[in-house]
């Protein structure tokens, strides 16, 4: 557990689990900020009715349903949940855009700035006031005071202070986004610009007040398992130490918890390597001084598309592993319904474009194993007909793309060599890194782009 | 000398509500604690049930003592009284 934020978000998730299997979820829904919340309990934010209000925007978030298109504000979460399972109640929008700022939660942290503090001492040296390329500091009644006018944020003076008396105060969402997507609007709360932005969820993971939340696809699973249709759990290769025991004991929970057929994304990383170690071949072939980045990770894919158009013909036309784990899994049977479930947001946008019916995260994967009571280290190993590659098991670590792809390259081309960078995590640098590489000057011609730092294993809804 | 014996609940809900940071409990024990602690992963030990879900994770002790919304730091402050107990 890392913060009271993942603890509530999974409490919610295995209570809905709970009660929908026990067919008393539209009795209990209304019910649970109430009883997470009581009368004379203790409050996380300024009272029990704020903290109230916020649980059931969460839980309408868990519904699958956009917070920012309620209407009417006395309508009870069953009707909500009576409409979803009726079938109808939930937006287009709530796919294509599915993470949203549910303002009643966001604090409207204060902009962010260099700010003096008490530990000032006044001292003789002064190297704030000397190294402000600003000349912004002065000092008043003793003590270093920033006029905020001429500040530019650059925190030299954060640097020399030898008290630490000096900080940066952020506004920890807008600070996360690498694209400038999140900014508070006329009224102060946080607001997603979609037509930047590119579901790295990396605001989702860094909201103290848990303010960003997902639209789940929970329900819309538990639904289709209900209707009895067959869902075939896609397991992303970043599961590796998610859960206790080994991939083989969480694929067979996942059978056990009621997933049709399961199996391994990395089957699809098999084929994502195979694939895209060609089309570099090729490219190379034709243009020795080529460059090619990675496709595999959908925040990068659409930071591409948003923000970097110039660069998309860089941008490998492999499909990426969950793509060809649904074609495997539609092989093998074309009325199954494919559900990828992974540690990512992006996936979650990459889903509505590929065809894959749902995407569940580790956490939702959690709630419903929890919810149903399946020890994932209770169970056998799944009998896998084989297990995939080593390699493709790798991918979700930082620079396992790139090993992969090197390693199909010399059983090919014995010798081969590959000039690889590894962009690990985007950030506001490492964006403008990936567009110097672009330029040639760097030697580079493989360029691997993880949005998250050590790759999906460290993506915004994995358990670690 | 007797063990202190501490199973942990790795049922899945104990695991996601904060279990999963105490899997590595037996290398955060301090020196004079070693060899005197039995560590136990556990499938679930049932303690979650209904209402009791938002008290996750749990750990049981030797002496039947469960504790509630567990955490490294309180288990580790546990052990080291039942130690000071049973010398």
């Amino acid at each position: 557990m890392r913060n009271a934020a993942t603890y509530i978000r999974r409490e919610l998730m295995i209570r809905l689990v709970r009660a929908f299997d026990q067919g008393t979820l539209s009795q209990e829904i209304d019910h649970i900020p109430l009883k997470l919340r009581p009368k004379g309990g203790e409050s996380s934010r300024c009272c029990i009715y704020h903290d109230r209000a916020v649980l059931k925007y969460r839980l309408m978030a868990l519904l699958g349903l956009c917070v920012e298109d309620e209407e009417d504000e006395a309508k009870p979460l069953k009707e909500y949940l009576a409409e979803r399972l009726g079938g109808s109640g939930k937006s287009d929008k709530a796919r294509a855009e599915p993470l949203s700022v549910c303002g009643p939660a966001c604090s409207g942290c204060p902009d962010a700035k260099v700010v003096s503090t008490p530990n000032c001492r006044g001292c003789f040296a002064r190297p704030c006031v000397y190294n402000c390329p600003k000349k912004a500091i002065s000092i008043v009644d003793g003590r270093s005071l920033i006029d905020q006018s001429l500040c530019v944020k650059c925190g030299k003076c954060i640097t020399v202070c030898p008290y630490h008396a000096i900080v940066k105060t952020t506004v920890p969402c807008e600070e996360a986004c690498p694209v400038g997507a999140i900014r508070k609007n006329e009224h102060g709360v946080a607001e997603i610009d979609f037509s930047k932005c590119i579901f790295c969820g990396k605001c989702f993971a860094a909201c103290p007040f848990a303010a960003v939340m997902e639209r789940s696809q929970i329900l819309d699973v538990l639904m289709a398992m209900k209707n009895g249709e067959k869902l075939v759990a896609m397991i992303a290769p970043a599961a590796e130490k998610q859960f206790p025991g080994k991939i083989e004991q969480l694929l067979s929970a996942c059978a056990k918890a009621g997933f049709g057929d399961v199996m391994e994304v990395a089957l699809g990383a098999e084929m994502t390597t195979e694939h895209e170690t060609a089309e570099f071949i090729e490219r190379m072939e034709k243009d020795p001084k080529t460059f090619m980045t990675t496709s595999c990770c959908p925040a990068w894919v659409n930071l591409a598309t948003k923000h970097l158009p110039a660069l998309l013909k860089h941008v490998s036309d492999t499909p990426s592993p969950m793509v060809y784990a649904r074609d495997i899994a539609k092989a093998k049977d074309p009325g199954a319904k494919t559900v990828f479930i992974g540690p990512c947001v992006a996936k979650r946008s990459e889903a509505l474009r590929k065809d894959v019916d749902y995407v569940l995260s580790f956490e939702e994967l959690g709630a419903i194993l929890a919810g149903r009571g399946v020890d994932v280290i209770a169970c056998e190993p799944w009998p896998l007909p084989r297990p995939a590659n080593p390699t493709a098991r790798n991918y979700a670590h930082s620079c396992g793309v790139t090993e992969a792809v090197l390693a199909e390259a010399t059983t090919k081309i014995p010798g081969f060599k590959l000039n690889s960078q590894q962009i690990n995590g985007i950030d506001r640098k490492t964006c403008a890194m990936i567009k110097v590489h672009a330029t040639g000057k760097t030697g580079v011609n493989f360029l691997e782009v993880m949005a998250c730092p050590g790759g999906c294993q460290n993506g915004p809804c994995s358990l670690a | 000398m007797q063990k202190v014996q501490v199973e942990i609940c790795c049922g899945t809900a104990c695991y996601l509500l904060g279990a999963s940071q105490m899997m590595d409990l037996e290398d955060a024990l301090p020196e004079e604690l070693k060899g005197r602690v039995e560590i136990l992963p556990r499938t679930c030990l049932g303690l979650c049930e209904r209402e009791n879900i938002g008290q996750a994770p749990f750990v049981r002790f030797g002496n039947g003592e469960v504790m509630s919304d567990a955490s490294r730091e309180k288990v580790l402050e546990k052990i080291r009284q039942l130690a000071e107990e049973n010398p």
